[in-house]
């Protein structure tokens, strides 16, 4: 895989609900404000757009469709798009641009999930036969995790508090975030139990917004004369959806995933992982091979805003908005798909 | 709520997904046995015994043929407590989900337990099946699990129908609740309708007029969110004849549907012409908007009833669709006989 270097990416204040603002509202913001940074005029100087998004959030279909009224496709442009996270988006512009076919894209994703009920529109993504028609909403299935994992021992509640301590106060410094403060260990499991054995905040927010990015290759970035973050490698790997097939209390996929793009072969600065419930980070920051030495999600990860479809792009984003910042010299990002951490994807991001 | 931002328009609706689903030979088998009120599982080459049966081996991908009867106890495995039901949930107080191992199987499946309270669960207890009272052929036939009794027994089973034909196919309903908000523009486009005003949201880089308005002009990715007060008049762009009942559609057939082009617009729409023969509509028929009494006027396009003919001369069908925007023009409002499509080829209506 050549190197690819992200030049911009943009984020709307992430929030629980975007009110009259519609997919397209929510989209043109991020879309002006990346090319913006690019210094690039308009869509026709990236050679490919991608998008991530899923139409059963909102309730509306074709609503993606509908999404590319927001980036000025007159005459037509090369545009593709995925009905899943946008870091899968991004995955297609990379292969779009080792392919040859492309030097540039603009990646990006949106949801409004406040229309529906989050929790159980999530359910439709299940098995339709054995799983789906008895409704296990989003909660009730991690929660399920989350006991396998204290049940063998792989974390305890103290240090499911923790990631949401240190992700609650990690927000602060980050003005898009939805949820932030100061909250202690103690304070956290002081509060009630919701889908026991996971409390409220173990769980992420719901959540209206829209993340860009643009890429290119390296050469390109020199020839517009932007600074920029280097994407070094890139996997993902999926289990079976028969999540009673898996061992929940670990992640293989992200593992595989991890080994493949080298995670470990130097020091990880910092680590963006997109766990939207707070045992998965523990599990997860296992499974990458991250130790205590890397920063793990500075800018308050999927618990202190998750907006569907666009929270494994903003993991990359975040990784690489640091890079380019001089924060940090090597990051890693994670995003994930489906039930209880059934698809991950590993992200390396060097500065140049 | 700042002076300028428009209302809010709200609609709760419920989408139903009424989907029919052939199950193959495995799930049918499994769904079949259900009925029956038998547990039917299915070993994979390594030996281990799938329930639900499994297509596919999730390690080695070779299909699973070797059905077995499972037994109807068996331990849970892990488990979230749901103490309140959503309206969703099949069970009406407080149960769990789980992943449930049935005695000699290898792989737990998911289902609920009735166990009266939180306290009465533990990772490790014996469960045994709860038949529902009525067994369809579908995964809800096990009404649920609850805790062994003591003989390790199941109660009597009402008896089956024998001589029913194997289960292929499965109705699997799925009606999702959502409370869709209109976007900005097209809020402030239904206000204006609900007073009685048609207007169009202008783009304030290629002046282009669009009704109704999305909230971006697609040509340019700007919000265009001028509104401009239009006129009544239209032509006819191209027009069809519907002749057959639609479902749903309280309009009896025959009966013309148009796409309009509004005096001074660059986009058309959809809606009713009446008030002639339909033989008589033609391309480049000026028409003109009949609305309904005031009182009727709501935040919808019906409140225009129809559009119906006027004494005005046709326009050449080679002019309709060409208006340029006027993009020096401080104003797109200026009258003018032509008229042209904008690059939005989706001119379906959408009613809030």
């Amino acid at each position: 895989m050549r190197d690819i270097a992200v030049v911009a990416y943009a984020q709307n204040p992430i929030v629980r609900d975007a009110g009259a603002n519609n997919e397209v509202e929510l989209i043109m913001p991020v879309v002006k404000q990346v090319l913006k940074d690019a210094g690039l005029k308009d869509i026709h100087d990236v050679d490919f757009t991608c998008s991530g998004s899923c139409d059963y959030l909102q309730g509306a279909a074709f609503a993606f469709v509908a999404g590319v009224d927001a980036l000025g496709a007159v005459p037509p442009i090369k545009e593709s798009h995925v009905e899943m996270d946008a870091a899968w988006a991004l995955y297609e512009s990379i292969l779009k641009i080792n392919m040859g076919a492309a030097e540039s894209a603009l990646i990006y994703g949106f949801a409004k999930s406040s229309p529906g009920k989050l929790a159980q529109v999530l359910s439709q993504q299940l098995d339709p036969y054995y799983y789906s028609p008895l409704w296990p909403d989003v909660v009730s299935l991690n929660a399920m995790q989350a006991r396998a994992a204290l049940d063998a021992g792989v974390l305890t509640e103290e240090d499911m508090a923790e990631v949401v301590s240190r992700s609650r106060a990690n927000a602060k410094s980050n003005n898009k975030a939805q949820l932030s403060g100061d909250y202690s260990v103690e304070q956290l499991l002081e509060e009630p139990e919701y889908i026991a054995p996971l409390r409220k905040h173990d769980c992420p927010p719901v959540s209206d917004g829209a993340s860009a990015m643009i890429i290119c290759t390296v050469e390109k970035a020199k020839e517009w004369g932007l600074p920029y973050a280097v994407i070094k490698a890139m996997d993902h790997r999926i289990e079976t959806h028969n999540f009673g097939a898996r061992d929940l209390t670990m992640s293989e996929s992200t593992a595989i995933a991890a080994e493949a793009v080298g995670v470990k072969s130097a020091k990880v600065d910092i680590a963006e992982i997109h766990a939207p419930f707070s045992h998965q980070e523990i599990i997860l920051k296992k499974a990458l091979g991250l130790d205590d030495n890397t920063v793990v999600n500075p800018s308050g990860g999927p618990l202190a805003g998750n907006v569907m479809m666009a929270a494994g792009l903003d993991r990359i984003g975040e990784v690489a908005r640091r890079i380019i910042n001089g924060e940090a010299k090597r990051g890693v990002a994670h995003a994930t798909s489906g039930p209880c951490l059934q698809h991950n994807m590993v992200t390396v991001l060097e500065a140049e | 709520m700042p002076q300028n931002e428009p209302e809010v328009l709200s609609q709760a609706f419920t989408l139903g997904y009424t989907y029919t689903r052939s199950t193959g030979p495995v799930v049918g088998r499994f769904l079949t046995g259900l009925r029956e009120r038998k547990l039917i599982g299915n070993q994979a080459s390594d030996g281990k015994v799938y329930v639900p049966p499994m297509e596919y081996d999730p390690k080695t991908a070779e299909a699973i043929t070797d059905f077995v009867d499972v037994a109807e106890t068996g331990v849970v495995k892990t488990w979230s407590w749901v103490n309140e039901p959503n309206e969703k949930h099949l069970l009406k107080k407080p149960f769990a989900f789980a992943l449930i191992q049935l005695d000699g199987t290898d792989v737990p499946m998911l289902h609920m337990v009735d166990a009266g309270s939180q306290e009465a669960m533990s990772t490790g207890m014996k469960v045994q099946v709860r038949w529902a009272d009525e067994t369809q052929g579908l995964i809800t036939d096990i009404a649920c699990f609850e805790p062994a009794s003591e003989e390790g027994k199941v109660a009597e089973k009402p008896a089956v129908a024998a001589d029913l034909e194997p289960v292929t196919g499965v109705e699997s309903p799925i009606y999702l609740e959502y409370n869709f908000t209109a976007g900005k523009a097209t809020a402030a486009f239904l206000s204006n309708i609900k007073k009685g005003k048609l207007t169009g949201g202008k783009c304030p880089e290629c002046t282009a007029v669009y009704v109704p308005p999305r909230g971006s002009c697609p040509a340019c990715g700007v919000a265009n969110d001028e509104n401009v007060e239009l006129t009544n008049k239209a032509t006819v762009q191209s027009f069809t004849i519907i002749s057959i009942p639609i479902p749903g559609n309280p309009i009896k057939p025959p009966f013309v549907v148009a796409n309009l082009m509004v005096d001074d617009t660059h986009q058309s729409f959809l809606h009713i012409v009446s008030g002639c023969d339909n033989s008589d509509v033609r391309i480049g028929m000026r028409v003109e908007a009949v609305w309904k009494p005031e009182e009727e006027w709501t935040h919808a396009m019906e409140s225009i009833a129809y559009f119906q003919p006027i004494d005005e001369p046709d326009i050449p069908r080679e002019e309709i669709g060409k208006l340029e925007p006027s993009a020096n023009e401080p104003s797109a409002n200026e009258p003018s006989a032509n008229e042209q499509p904008s690059a939005n080829e989706k001119g379906e209506k959408k009613d809030a």
